[in-house]
């Protein structure tokens, strides 16, 4: 047994729907210290999901284990949150409801009920989120759904935070604004994070290691990349560090060099090069020229190949 | 609305003002809201009774027209409430005993139609054994369901009421269970992280997810139940609905018989309207997500 906080080992799953037998993920093994905050990176239908979800407990791994804080992972529950892409808030509770479903649940024995109220508006003020408690989430807009998603899962005081494509949904800027909320609280309250998104400069700018993964059928990690670069990070002056553009550059050059040749063997995914390619500029892009200017080359590459 | 809500915020010195300010803005609205919702439906109505008074006020039609109905049963309008004993009781009574057959029989339905929607929705085999079987049943007309109930419960009353029961039943369940079984897998989801168990689940999740479609198999189920009741007092006799419109066609009272008639569609929009109206708060953002 390791000593890592969370340890994923030999993790293996296999789809089988009938007679129908699909290898999604071979051999991943993937160790998380307490505090870090770590990206996985791969095309569309690689398995990414697979992972968080098996690491949530939603799924179930064909082999291999998952170990959480000295405990085997094998059922979903709060003390690993996931937020989802598409927010999954309950549409008929009020954000503050929702926020409150899950703090009367998680804490309903160890907290009084004014210490689970104020903790409710706790969270919700960390992602500012105050000023709409009693709207319902047909009446916030898509960036404020996802707040309230991450208030959610944070108000359940998670080991390890699970958020796949949390930003996936939502317009540059309204990204880029969330992405420097989820780094500030990061900061603040140290959490374990494994976040699943398409986004180069997301990736980089806010992870410790990013780990990209192969392409599917039977993928698993290619390269875990260590993001060296001082807290608490400013995306603008990131965008002229030398440094940031390196790691962009190697993650664009496994995602489009090296995993662009295993498409060729398997052109199942073509469609994925497209999706990921759209997602490039992501955050950054509003703020930062040069990022962008050094994205094209790559984007061009890319379109011009399939 | 919001002129009203506006208005009434204002200062309490100003009441005069206030007032007439309210005037000058709400008449209006009401106007056009009258004109628009109320008009057309007055319009049809009366030139519907104008045809009908027409093709009925020649020697040798058989129903009488409008202005006979209201003459010969004015006695019955005026007075919904009195009480000779027996089944000679006014409209308004005859109207509250069906009604409440069909509550009692309605809410069994509910509950019971309810809880087999979530069971055959929750549960594969549950759904492979039952759904046949509803599917069959539910084609059965009400009353034929009305002698074997007579014979089992060795009375009308009950036998009325099963009737309603039964026929109500069917879309509840299956409208459930169609809810239960499009519960958004990101629901089930959050239950699971929060670790609720079957009771908060069935609380939290289920019922409010699945309550769009449960009130619509609702709404289907006390229209059909209305239907149901006036057929069925009909075949049983005593007070009710259904039986006072058998009598007056045994003592052909053509004009009674159109009286009820009236009374019984009204009664059955408004209890379309009212279980609507309950769906409309109940789900009150639960559409649209
Ligand atoms: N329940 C399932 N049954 C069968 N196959 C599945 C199931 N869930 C996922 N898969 C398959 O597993 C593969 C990986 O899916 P997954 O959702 O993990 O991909 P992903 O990397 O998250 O993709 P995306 O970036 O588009 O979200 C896909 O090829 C998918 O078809
Ligand atoms: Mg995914």
């Amino acid at each position: 047994m390791s000593s890592h906080y969370l340890s994923i080992e030999n993790v293996e799953k296999t789809f089988e729907k009938g007679s129908v037998r699909s290898h999604v993920l071979s051999n991943i093994n993937l160790h998380i210290d307490q505090g870090e905050y770590i990206s996985i990176i791969g095309h569309s239908g690689c398995g990414k999901s697979t992972v968080l979800n098996i690491v949530a407990g939603l799924i179930e791994q064909s082999s291999g284990v998952v170990i959480l804080d000295r405990k085997e992972v094998n059922a979903p529950g709060p003390d690993r949150a996931l937020v989802f892409q598409n927010h999954s808030l309950l549409p008929w509770l009020t954000v503050y409801e929702n926020v409150a479903l899950a703090v009367n649940k998680v804490a309903g024995r160890s907290k009084t009920s004014v210490e689970r109220h104020e903790w409710v508006l706790y969270n919700l003020e960390l992602v500012n989120m105050l000023h709409a408690l009693h709207k319902r989430p047909s009446e916030i807009s898509g960036g404020m759904k996802q707040r309230v998603g991450i208030a959610r899962a944070l108000a359940m005081q998670p080991k390890v935070l699970l958020l796949d494509e949390p930003f996936g949904a939502l317009d540059a800027l309204t990204r880029a604004h969330l992405q420097d909320e989820v780094m500030r609280i990061h900061s603040n309250l140290k959490n374990t994070v494994m976040m699943i998104t398409h986004d180069v400069d997301e990736a980089v700018l806010l992870s410790d290691r990013i780990v990209m993964m192969t392409n599917g059928p039977s993928a698993s990690i290619g390269e875990i990349l260590s993001i060296d670069l001082p807290r608490p990070r400013d995306r603008i002056a990131l965008a002229d560090s030398p440094r940031y553009n390196h790691y962009r550059q190697e993650v664009l050059r496994f995602l489009y060099e090296k995993q662009r040749k295993l498409e060729h063997i398997s052109p199942k995914h073509p469609p994925s090069q497209a999706r990921s390619a759209q997602s490039l500029p992501g955050g950054g892009s509003g703020s930062s020229p040069s990022d962008a200017a050094a994205g094209v080359p790559v984007l061009q590459k890319v379109s011009g190949a399939s | 609305m919001k002129t009203l809500s506006t208005t009434a915020t204002e200062n309490v010195s100003a009441l005069n003002h206030v007032s007439m300010n309210r005037g000058r803005s709400i008449w209006p609205r009401i106007r056009t809201y009258l004109l628009q919702n109320f008009l057309p439906p007055l319009v049809i109505l009366c030139l519907l009774l104008g045809v009908w008074e027409l093709l009925c006020s020649g020697t040798g039609a058989t129903l009488p027209p409008p202005s006979q109905v209201i003459s010969e049963t004015w006695e019955l309008i005026l007075d919904p409430f009195y009480d000779n004993g027996g089944n000679d009781v006014g409209m308004g009574w005859q109207i509250l005993a069906s009604l409440e057959r069909v509550a009692v029989g309605y809410s069994f339905a509910v509950i019971v139609g309810v809880a087999l929607g979530v069971l055959v929705g929750q549960s594969t085999w549950a759904m492979r054994g039952l759904d046949p079987v509803f599917q069959v049943l539910r084609t059965v007309p009400p009353l034929a369901w009305l002698p074997i109930s007579l014979a089992g419960f060795q009375d009308s009353n009950p036998s009325a009421i099963f009737v309603i029961f039964i026929t109500a039943i069917w879309p509840i369940i299956i409208n459930t269970s169609v809810g239960i079984r499009n519960i958004p897998e990101d629901y089930r989801n959050v239950a699971r992280v929060l670790r609720l168990n079957g009771l908060e689940y069935f609380y939290k999740i289920m019922l409010p997810a699945a309550a769009p479609y449960i009130f619509s198999g609702l709404r289907i189920g006390v229209g059909l139940s209305w239907l149901a009741i006036v057929a069925a007092e009909m075949l049983i006799g005593g007070v009710g609905i259904g039986f006072f419109i058998w009598d007056a066609w045994n003592a052909s009272l053509i004009s009674d018989i159109i009286l009820a008639l009236v009374y019984v569609g009204l009664v059955g929009f408004f209890l379309d309207r009212l279980v609507a109206m309950l769906g409309n708060i109940v789900t009150r953002g639960t559409s649209a997500s």
